[in-house]
């Protein structure tokens, strides 16, 4: 295998675990407490422009850059994020999913109209560049950069999936789940669907920022037309494909979702005329709807379905 | 079971753990409930009856916290909580069951009685990081006792079974042994033999008066007037969502005004 080819696999799989972690964010959300969170690309997009305006270097035409280490804007994107969404779960979240649907998607839309706009704070539509990268002393070398980077990703995403099972099979997991089977039911045992489905939604929306801050380090630019409403439904998708309620088909779903969508885009390079390629890119979109209807038909649960049990009590069952 | 004592010692009141006074419940101008009183003893074993649309759930709802009263108090072990949200009625001593059972489908059975288990220091977000041990702990004595539930429910052979796969009957035992994690004072039950069959119904039974037995005060709606009269001491009665009857069994299914409310007088 040439040298080029695992630099390319180690960006693929770098891109892919990003979209990992926001689909872990989605999981808590949905898989687990049943949010209907559609406006993913809002809390992706704060998190980016947070972290990306707390390490730039200086610039004179916005705010900030501060030239804070990448760390500090990482868990500043997703402190960011998850402040913005504890602000949007206190105004929606006693809404059903439907209108919660509605309401997340207006916050998606706001945002990146905001992002696109305020000038001074986003740089607007020229987006912000010299986003530090991890590992940027390596970039000489691609090989190395990239599997660098892949190995950061892969350290994060593992760290998030192992807290969000221990998360998953303690008793506030389990909370979570009698919230999304039934609220009335969970309420009538003392359980305070409120302030759960608060947490869940702003710990969701956390992790969604730190994958928006991470990615954006990863590419070294964010502009706004990367948080549009596709991006909420290529996170959906993969979720569903993976499996909604497990964060290991979480992961899963991301990197094959992933892989389809990179695969098309060459395929549309490969087999139409350049001229074409534009609308053709919309096929992209097409593939996955198609391969998104056929894991409903087909395995309605995903790749991975959820668990039947998150507890570990097979074994200590005394005779 | 039918030469059980349908009577216990502990049966005779002498303090109240709940107490409805003057319970008004309106929507949109019609009178669901329309100034029912109810005290429930300690021990003690009430069976509410009346025709469909009497207000029975209603009343059932309005004590479980579910709705508000638009006038009237209930107070419960000596405070008044009307007004208080249903979520903190378990911690009050009071569980429900509902009409038409609501398990957690997905989750296992297991689960769905650990659900019920109060003052987890796991259901906080940080303590599961901060302090693992001791919600590992509690989480294995809240196992041990959900085990025991399961036995006393005989539902401890579907432990790991997903709750959809259970029957009416069953689901109304699990029920029973979620909200009992939670070691209720006083445990509402609407209607539990609607839909179970009789096999299942003789354990429901079973388990009501050895409940009851353990000192539960229990109030249950129930159109069953032979169960009715088997579990309970003292019956209520209701139409139009006001009281209609009250006395033991024999003299409330007697009373004139109860047989021409079921038969369609009142209701």
């Amino acid at each position: 295998m040439s040298l080029d080819l695992i630099s390319y696999a180690a960006f693929f799989l770098t891109m892919a675990l990003t979209y990992a972690v926001m689909c872990l964010g989605l999981n808590i959300q949905w898989g687990q407490t049943g949010l209907f969170n559609v406006g993913i690309a809002a809390f992706v997009a704060i998190g980016a422009y947070a972290s990306a305006i707390l390490t730039t270097p200086d610039a004179p035409d916005r705010l900030g850059g501060f030239d804070l280490p990448i760390a500090v804007g990482w868990l500043g994107g997703a402190l960011a994020a998850g402040l913005a969404a504890w602000f949007v779960g206190a105004l929606t979240i006693r809404l059903r999913a439907d209108y919660l649907a509605i309401a997340t998607f207006g916050v998606a839309v706001s945002v990146q109209l905001c992002v696109l706009n305020i000038q001074p704070l986003t740089g607007g539509a020229f987006g912000i560049g010299f986003i530090p990268r991890p590992f940027n002393s390596l970039a000489g070398d691609p090989l190395a950069f990239g599997l660098a980077n892949l190995a950061l990703m892969a350290g994060l995403v593992l760290v998030l999936y192992l807290a969000l099972q221990h998360l998953a099979k303690s008793p506030w997991g389990r909370v979570l789940r009698a919230i999304r089977e039934d609220e009335v039911a969970a309420q009538a045992l003392g359980k305070r669907p409120v302030r759960f489905r608060l947490q869940a939604f702003t710990i969701g929306g956390a992790i969604m920022g730190l994958a928006g801050a991470a990615q954006g380090h990863f590419i070294g630019f964010i502009a706004p037309d990367n948080y549009l409403p596709i991006l909420t439904f290529q996170v959906w998708a993969m979720l569903i494909v993976g499996g909604s309620g497990n964060n290991r088909g979480a992961i899963i779903g991301a990197i094959l979702v992933w892989g389809i969508w990179a695969l098309s885009a060459a395929a549309v390079s490969a087999f139409v005329p350049p001229e074409q390629q534009a609308r053709a890119a919309a096929l992209q979109i097409v593939m996955i709807g198609v391969g998104l209807c056929l894991i409903l038909l087909l395995r309605p649960r995903g790749l991975i379905g959820e668990s039947r049990s998150l507890l570990s009590t097979r074994k200590s069952r005394k005779p | 079971m039918s030469d059980h004592d349908p009577y216990p010692a502990s049966a005779h009141p002498t303090d109240a753990v709940i107490d409805a006074r003057d319970l008004v419940k309106q929507f949109q101008g019609v009178s669901a409930v329309a100034g029912m009183s109810l005290r429930l003893g300690t021990g003690e074993m009430i069976g509410l009856i009346g025709p469909n649309g009497a207000g029975k759930t209603t009343l059932f709802n309005l004590i479980a916290g579910s709705l508000k009263p638009t006038s009237g108090e209930i107070w419960i072990g000596g405070r008044e909580v009307s007004q208080e949200s249903p979520e903190r009625r378990i911690g009050r001593g009071v569980g429900r069951t509902f009409q038409i059972p609501r398990p957690f489908p997905e989750m296992t059975v297991l689960e769905n009685v650990l659900t019920g288990a109060q003052g987890q220091h796991g259901e906080g977000l940080l303590a599961n990081f901060l302090r693992p041990g001791r919600v590992r702990a509690e989480q294995k004595l809240a196992i041990d006792k959900a085990r025991a539930l399961l036995d006393f429910v005989t539902l401890s052979p579907l432990e790991h079974q997903p709750a959809r796969i259970l029957s009416g009957g069953q689901r109304k035992l699990l029920e029973l042994a979620r909200i009992l994690m939670a070691d209720p004072r006083a445990i509402l039950l609407d209607e539990p033999a609607a839909g179970v069959n009789p096999a299942l119904l003789e354990t429901i039974m079973e388990r009501v008066v050895e409940l009851n037995r353990e000192g539960r005060a229990i109030l249950l709606i129930e159109h069953n007037m032979d169960m009715v009269s088997r579990l309970c001491t003292r019956v209520v009665a209701m139409a139009l969502g006001q009281p209609l009857a009250e006395g033991t069994p024999a003299q409330v299914a007697s009373n004139p005004a109860v047989i021409e409310a079921y038969l369609g007088g009142a209701a």
